[in-house]
């Protein structure tokens, strides 16, 4: 087993989609042993699930750009090698101040004003969120994978205080869709269900990918992530690289709350993050930070988490079987990159001295 | 009185899932690994054990409590070592992040918990909730004689025998890796692999061992779960977040399983005292139960700021090894 020098782009991808195709077939055999349909069957199943009709082709989309977006906002921070876990809690407070807004002021702003202000504020409840652990990492050098993952915890206990402050109706434990009247604090749609949220998170997409590779501040957070001591020599200020950092990318997770709550559920629980702020770090990492693979990657996930989901709902299973898929590629997709990195060779065949 | 009794045997009842896994993740943790994926494996093992109890008691006409508990813990050891052995196959040989590992079998063990849980008794033909009374009534026998003593007896000896085994097993980590010579290999490898490699101890081994065994150990708080505290049944994502403050008692713990066990019960006891305080409405509560993400969160940051040596998480905590990069 030797690390490989270099690997031709052509048989790396060659790995990926060896490794892609091998998910696909054990996720086939899992659900066919549960299912005891016909393969074949099945992912026409899961076609049909994903994109079949021209709603369920939106959701797929909409599943993508969520799951996109969050890993655009974690690409910053994890380049610099800060391990932000915290993406659920910073969406769930973006969420959380998003439906507030909606609740409050929804009758009494114009709707592009309420929608300026939900995205401001959004991003700022995020970058709070992402601050805080960043503050301790960059002072006293806390730990920051167990500092936000407790945040997360916290916002989802702020969250659920929300729901039942706001419920409606009463006793129902669950706020319901905000605004359904007025529409107050929606992102309106365009060319279809959610085509403002397509171009709100193409264009933070874009904006990122460009400041990550050609502006200082970028490059200054790839040199802290590569070595904090290279860094410390070159004379920037690491502190505040990690602090501006986490404040961004907080801030974008935040954005994305507000894209959820604003943008397509109208409304909050504790399940608004769903599990992406998880499903994003794999995303982001897998990518190695290419938003251009991201969007491959989450829309590969999307479809298949929407596929099995259909899948289960023909058969009267509940939908967190679209769980068990999405585990088992990101188990292959995370294994064969070892396969990229290192070339395997029998013992025997090749003597090492 | 009363009501302290009854509050710190629910403190306990709580406490007890989150310490058997904490103490798995102490012992994975020793050897250098962050294994994010306990959370996931406690839903693994407690589905394994509920569903090899159920088939258990519907092919048996008459099923003993004792044989169908059996089967249970088997199951539970089974599914959760295998959840270890998938983190330690990724990790370990394949050298992938630590973190993205663990996270996806965090993704996956609760999915297949909550798939099973919600399906199984559908998938085998039947209908309505899974349930398992018979084998339950193995986990939840209170030890006879002792449990009627007054107020000692209510507060120490009224608990099934997997909340004795939590405390016992604890004890022999904690006496494992501090005081045997394969305990100070473990922590050889969890502080500098490296090291431990030019002293010749296998760092590979003793990595898969801790994190499969650690994994085997915290499944079996998804067992205490479903059969003690729930008594032989399933609700979708009913186990919660208490995969995930296991991870936070590691940090309350410093990393020994000695504290683990009285911190798993102040744990409890936090996640349960918004029923005890009067005064408190539906929403506070919620604000209540924040309590041990705080105090976790107070605990991380004091240690960093104190930086005692023998108080500091394992020094290549998180990192994966690789021999030919030192």
């Amino acid at each position: 087993m030797t690390k490989r020098g270099s690997i031709s782009r052509a048989r790396a991808w060659g790995i990926r989609v060896a490794a892609v195709i091998l998910s696909l077939i054990v996720c086939a055999i899992v659900i066919v042993v549960i299912t005891k349909q016909n393969p074949i069957q099945v992912y026409a199943g899961i076609i049909d699930g994903a994109v079949g009709t021209k709603r369920r082709l939106w959701v797929t989309i909409r599943e993508t750009i969520f799951l996109l977006i969050v890993a655009i906002g974690l690409t910053p921070a994890f380049k610099m090698k800060f391990w932000n876990i915290g993406a659920e809690g910073q969406i769930l407070m973006g969420g959380a101040v998003s439906a507030a807004l909606m609740i409050y002021l929804g009758k009494t702003l114009p709707n592009s004003v309420l929608l300026i202000l939900i995205f401001v504020l959004s991003a700022l409840a995020g970058m709070i969120w992402g601050l805080i652990p960043a503050y301790f990492k960059a002072t006293y050098n806390t730990n920051e994978t167990l500092f936000t993952l407790m945040l997360n915890y916290v916002a989802m206990q702020i969250v659920t205080f929300c729901i039942v402050y706001w419920e409606n109706p009463p006793g129902s434990n669950t706020v319901g869709v905000i605004n359904a009247s007025n529409q107050g604090g929606w992102i309106p749609p365009l060319f279809g269900t959610y085509g403002m949220c397509v171009i709100l998170v193409t264009a933070v997409t874009v904006f990122i990918a460009i400041y990550m590779k050609s502006s200082k501040q970028g490059y200054e957070i790839a040199v802290v992530g590569e070595s904090q001591n290279t860094a410390r020599y070159a004379g920037i200020n690491v502190k505040k690289v990690i602090i501006r950092t986490m404040m961004l990318s907080g801030a974008i997770c935040g954005f994305a709350g507000a894209l959820i709550v604003s943008g397509s559920s109208h409304t909050i629980s504790t399940g608004t993050a769903g599990g992406r702020g998880f499903t994003a770090i794999i995303v982001a990492w897998m990518s190695q930070f290419n938003p251009v693979i991201m969007v491959v990657v989450s829309l590969f996930l999307a479809f298949m988490q929407q596929g099995a989901i259909q899948i289960a709902s023909q058969f009267g299973l509940n939908e967190n079987a679209s769980d068990i898929i999405t585990g088992i590629i990101l188990f292959f997709l995370i294994g064969c990159e070892f396969f990229v990195n290192y070339k395997v060779e029998l013992i025997g065949k090749h003597k090492e001295a | 009185m009363e009501l302290i009794i009854t509050f710190i045997q629910k403190a306990i009842g709580q406490g007890i899932a989150i310490l058997f896994g904490a103490t798995g993740e102490i012992i994975t943790e020793k050897s250098g690994n962050l294994n994010l994926g306990i959370p996931g494996i406690m839903y693994m093992g407690g589905i394994a054990g509920l569903i090899g109890a159920f088939f258990y008691e519907r092919n048996n006409p008459a099923p003993s409590p004792a044989v169908g508990a059996a089967i249970a813990v088997l199951c539970t050891l089974l599914a959760s070592a295998l959840g270890g052995l998938i983190y330690s196959v990724l990790t370990i040989t394949l050298r992938a992040n630590q973190n993205v590992v663990g996270l996806a079998l965090t993704t996956f063990g609760t999915g297949f918990g909550n798939f099973f849980g919600g399906s199984i008794s559908k998938l085998a033909g039947g209908v309505g909730q899974i349930s398992v009374m018979t084998t339950a009534s193995a986990f939840q026998a209170k030890i006879p004689g002792l449990s009627n003593i007054p107020v000692i007896g209510s507060v120490i000896f009224s608990y099934g025998f997997l909340t004795y085994s939590a405390v016992i097993i604890a004890v022999l980590a904690a006496l494992f890796i501090n005081h045997t010579h394969k305990g100070l290999n473990l922590r050889a490898v969890g502080e500098s692999p490296a090291t431990a490699d030019a002293a010749g101890i296998n760092v590979s081994a003793y990595k898969y061992v801790a994190t499969v065994s650690g994994a085997a150990i915290a499944g079996m708080g998804g067992l205490y779960f479903v059969m003690e505290y729930l008594g032989g049944t399933w609700t979708n994502n009913g186990f919660g977040d208490r995969g995930w403050l296991a991870i936070a008692l590691v940090i309350l713990a410093l990393w020994n399983p000695l504290s683990a066990i009285w911190g798993s019960i102040v744990f409890g006891g936090l996640y349960i005292i918004y029923i005890y305080i009067p005064g408190l409405t539906r929403a506070t509560q919620e604000l209540c139960k924040v309590l041990p993400y705080i105090v976790t969160i107070i605990v991380l940051v004091v240690t960093s700021t104190r930086n005692k040596e023998e108080k500091q998480p394992p020094a290549s905590l998180g990192t994966s090894y690789f021999r030919e990069e030192r």
